[in-house]
């Protein structure tokens, strides 16, 4: 009882404490809807509470980057891969682009289209990365293309590199 | 509960208020904080050889590992000038590196350095970083990239690393001046405050 009462009021001190930051942080954007499609819009907390902390599946993978960035949209088939190949043990895929909001409709929904992508794509737009970029990693530089990895377990595994499919396989198949 | 509630509000503005003076912990290879940079010598748009050595009246300097591609490193083009008319006089001039390979990235050639500069009437030395070491020695893995450098007995020591400010992508919405904040202190004889930013920029092409 004593254990659940120390998590009531950790959760209670939490809730107060966001609520008291609230004013900082950006409003919720919606889906953004364009004559050739949509995409959703989040800021960072959005995509916390949406993606990154909801009740996860076996292994949530989430790579930030894009369009513009010729390294990510050259890995980006291997997580197309690794959505299609490892869909049936649980594996979630999620493709954060970086991309700017103006660039929404003549560039990132084409994109999407152009490639077929399968994956989940979702549009960070939360302009004060000083503030996210340590909540995702403290490791992170700042540079894209960048993965984080979240096991059953809802530890984050973190990695500034490139990938080639072998080695997210590799990695998967480690954590899952 | 008014008392939690006095409480709850307590806690909130310390976690807030000591979250500030908290390092951000870093595994970057390069400086940290406090280390001694290297000096280089490298070739300026003009056909030049630039190095920290040159300017004897510096008090320090503002280097910022940039290229000509990355949408961040062009947004940021406008504030780096306006970086280096703030700040050039008071003994604090900007230096720009490209550390990029035009083999990686085809429109980061010295001759489209040279455009660059040119169009954009750039203030401050362009700089091709042509054999990829010195990015590497200071550990940026992005651009932009900056570092400030204060002239210690003639050794540049590394007191600010990270972003220009908390707006990569658009100025005008900009509310903390990260980079000019940290100058500013130094130029005050203080410590900086806040020596460690984070901003989302293009990784090194090299």
């Amino acid at each position: 009882m004593k254990k659940y009462l120390h998590l009531f009021f950790g959760l209670l001190l939490l809730y107060a404490c966001k609520e008291s930051t609230n004013e900082v942080v950006l409003a919720e954007v919606p889906a953004v809807n364009t004559s050739k499609g949509s995409i959703e819009v989040v800021d960072f907390s959005g995509l916390q509470k949406q993606y990154l902390e909801k009740e996860s599946p076996a292994l949530l993978v989430v790579n930030f980057w894009a369009t513009w960035c010729k390294p990510c949209v050259k890995e980006l088939p291997a997580f197309e891969e690794l959505g299609v190949a490892f869909k049936d043990q649980g594996v979630e895929v999620i493709l954060v682009s970086l991309d700017f909001p103006e660039n929404i409709e003549k560039g990132v929904i084409p994109f999407i289209q152009a490639h077929g992508l399968q994956n989940k794509v979702v549009l960070l737009d939360d302009s004060d990365a000083n503030s996210w970029i340590p909540l995702v990693s403290k490791e992170w530089s700042g540079a894209i293309p960048a993965t984080l990895i979240i096991d059953r377990k809802g530890t984050s595994h973190f990695f500034e590199q490139s990938f080639s499919f072998e080695q997210l396989e590799h990695e998967v198949k480690l954590l899952l | 509960m008014k008392k939690f509630i006095v409480l709850v509000t307590l806690l909130c503005i310390g976690s807030i208020g000591f979250s500030g003076f908290t390092k951000i912990e870093t595994s970057l290879d390069g400086y940290k904080i406090g280390d001694t940079a290297t000096d280089f010598k490298l070739k300026n748009v003009d056909g030049s050889l630039v190095s920290l050595s040159d300017y004897k009246k510096a008090k320090g300097f503002i280097v910022i590992f940039t290229c000509n591609t990355c949408p961040y490193a062009v947004a940021s083009e406008d504030r780096i000038n306006a970086l280096d008319a703030e700040f050039k006089e008071k003994g604090y001039p900007v230096i720009a590196i490209n550390p990029n390979n035009p083999n990686v990235q085809p429109d980061d050639t010295f001759e489209k350095m040279k455009e660059k500069s040119a169009e954009k009437a750039f203030t401050f030395p362009y700089l091709y970083d042509e054999s990829h070491s010195i990015y590497a020695k200071y550990g940026a893995k992005k651009t932009p990239h900056a570092y400030v450098l204060q002239k210690e007995k003639n050794k540049y020591i590394v007191k600010y690393i990270g972003a220009i400010d908390d707006n990569v992508r658009n100025g005008a919405e900009v509310k903390n001046r990260f980079l000019a904040n940290a100058v500013n202190e130094l130029l005050q004889g203080k410590k900086v405050s806040v020596p460690e930013t984070k901003a989302i920029g293009c990784s090194v092409k090299a």
